[in-house]
């Protein structure tokens, strides 16, 4: 009886110091992240003021100076990556819900997968064999394309997700009252399904906005305001790594500033993926 | 930022507008009349249907397309340099030798240096969000918090470890008497552990999640702590998605460039220790690939890309085989 009991003492025991250290472990896990956001915030925000947001960046010597062409390069880099992947994601993703029985439908998603597993630095190779080589300069477009490749898989993946969720029901009152396929999926499912989609594009986009890897050889980088999509352009991840890989303090200054907008933008468009989700509910 | 977006969708996304209701009535009835004088059918059903495979396919051609690119762009080096590539220690450019073996051995350092320090910790967190805390305000904490760190971008997470990492790691070197170069092999694995530790906690926490209730209740109900059920049912259960998961993080690691070429001290040697300035494969390529001159030069270059991808690719299938099949079973 005794020794049961002492078993019993020491299985508590264990079952109690591996709650702790789970709890210990995980807790320390948050560590890095309080760190980063400290880091960023105490050396970003006095960098930021109006012309630091709108100006253009100074040579090397002179005070000042900022960051407007990479924001609107940023901006432009996004756009390119947009068009070309929100049409062929979102019609991807109707694909894969829709024939779903179907063999080949499982390579298409294995080959997804496939694509979000590929290192960006191998994308950027791509865009710059595709595109920076035929057309002989670096330019936007290579690195809005190269961009759009990544985002493919987060948005075809996220409309799959939300059209599967979808009831059959749905589909099936609007073919029964005659309206023909098509119009059934862009004007039917499609738009009940537009908050996940939305979702999934806004988080494809905090996804690539940080991206840096594939545009060092495509958008390559430019200290001119640009609008020219055959040009090279800037972009903020670019300012933060040739500002934080510089020698100079006062470039390491700009970078933290870019630094503290690159994260806030992101923060900005997960909270926004939060948001919509939470808005637009309404449950089958 | 994709493994939350996958999170998302998985859980919650099952909404829509609070208006479609409403629209959604009067779309149909705009349809069904437009259906019936047949003026408003832009394309049949045959023509959609096609456009929808088409896309199915091409999403298969564009990585068919990635992978002969690579090769086709890799072609000279692949002519020339032969299979010493992959085992010739000498990277020197303007000796036109080009060994890729330190790249080859600095990745594999790095990547499974991190991978043996998260390993702990993202089992910690998928278990304490699986098991532990699966809702509340302990388990939304964490959650946001994981979610954060893989929303931060890799170039941030470089430029942080450049200023806090490097000096910590420099300073603990001094102490010990190694060299202190500060930037290195460690630094690099250091931060990207703290980088795929959101990857694979999520990862795993799927794999937990499929476990069934009934199997874990039934231990239960015999008397076992919870300790007890995740050692003895829940991690056997989820051991063969646990190991997809690694694997899947390791690709991770394999391919992540950015932070790592800010610390890993860029060195072309073969690297002896764990300690001392190396470079990996995804490293060399954002170092080098926009100043390599000669087309054997740039094509050396891309065939690291063409070896890094093929690897990836493969980690990537093979975990996501594993995955998938678990999540059929159960």
């Amino acid at each position: 009886m005794k020794t049961k009991g002492r078993d019993l003492r020491r299985r508590m025991f264990f079952d109690r110091l591996f709650k702790g250290s789970v709890i210990v472990l995980s807790s320390v896990c948050m560590l890095p992240m309080f760190f980063i956001l400290f880091f960023i915030m105490k050396n970003g925000i006095s960098v930021i003021n109006w012309e630091f947001l709108t100006a253009l960046p100074k040579p090397m010597g002179e005070a000042g100076g900022g960051i407007s062409n990479a924001l609107a390069g940023t901006l432009i880099l996004i756009l390119i990556a947009c068009l070309i992947s929100v049409p062929l994601g979102v019609f991807a993703g109707i694909y894969l819900s829709e024939y779903r029985k179907v063999r080949f439908t499982y390579f298409s998603r294995l080959s997804l997968e496939v694509l979000q597993g590929i290192p960006s630095i191998v994308i950027g190779i791509i865009a710059y064999v595709w595109i920076v080589v035929p057309m002989g300069a670096f330019s936007a477009l290579s690195g809005g394309i190269a961009l759009g490749i990544m985002m493919l898989p987060v948005i075809v993946m996220s409309t799959e997700e939300t059209l599967k969720l979808i009831p059959d029901s749905l589909k099936e009152a609007s073919l029964a009252l005659g309206v023909p396929y098509p119009r059934t999926i862009l004007k039917v499912i499609l738009p009940a399904g537009l908050s996940g989609i939305v979702t999934g594009i806004i988080i494809g986009i905090a996804r690539i906005g940080g991206e840096t890897a594939p545009l060092l050889f495509t958008a390559f980088g430019s200290p001119f305001m640009g609008l020219n999509i055959f040009k090279p352009v800037s972009a903020l991840p670019l300012v933060v790594f040739n500002y934080a890989t510089s020698p100079y303090p006062e470039w390491h200054a700009l970078a933290w500033g870019a630094s503290f907008v690159l994260i806030a933008f992101i923060l900005f468009l997960n909270m926004l993926a939060k948001l919509v989700t939470r808005r637009w509910k309404v449950q089958f | 930022m994709s493994v939350s977006g996958r999170m998302e969708t998985g859980a919650g996304m099952i909404s829509r507008t609070a208006g479609t209701g409403k629209s959604l009535s009067r779309d149909a009835a705009m349809v069904y009349s437009g259906a019936v004088r047949g003026s408003r059918n832009l394309v049949s059903e045959a023509a959609f249907r096609r456009l929808l495979r088409l896309v199915g396919v091409a999403v298969l051609l564009l990585l068919v397309a990635i992978l002969a690119s690579l090769f086709v762009a890799s072609m000279p080096a692949i002519a020339r340099n032969g299979f010493a590539f992959l085992t010739g220690t000498v990277w020197d450019p303007v000796a036109a030798r080009f060994g890729s073996l330190p790249f080859l051995v600095g990745t594999l350092m790095t990547s499974f240096l991190a991978l043996l320090i998260s390993l702990v910790f993202s089992l910690a967190v998928s278990i304490f969000l699986g098991e532990y805390f699966r809702r509340g305000i302990a388990s939304s904490l964490m959650k946001t918090v994981v979610e954060l760190l893989a929303g931060i971008p890799s170039v941030i997470y470089g430029f942080w470890a450049l200023f806090f990492l490097v000096p910590a790691v420099r300073f603990v070197e001094t102490k010990t008497g190694i060299i202190p170069y500060g930037v290195g092999i460690l630094a690099a694995a250091l931060v990207l552990s703290i980088m795929i530790i959101p990857y694979s906690a999520s990862l795993a926490r799927e794999v937990i999640g499929l476990v069934p209730a009934d199997l874990k209740e039934a231990a239960f109900s015999l008397g076992a702590t919870r300790f007890e059920v995740i050692r003895k049912v829940v991690l056997p259960y989820a051991r063969s998605g646990l190991v997809a998961g690694v694997l899947l993080s390791l690709g991770r690691a394999l391919g992540e460039t950015m932070a790592v070429t800010m610390v890993i001290g860029n060195s072309n040697m073969l690297p002896k220790d764990i300690f001392g300035p190396a470079n990996t494969m995804a490293s060399i390529i954002a170092n080098e690939f926009s100043e390599a001159t000669g087309a054997v030069y740039m094509a050396s270059l891309i065939e690291i890309a063409l070896v890094l991808f093929i690897v990836t690719a493969v980690i990537n299938i093979i975990g996501k085989i594993v995955i998938m099949k678990m999540s059929v079973e159960t």
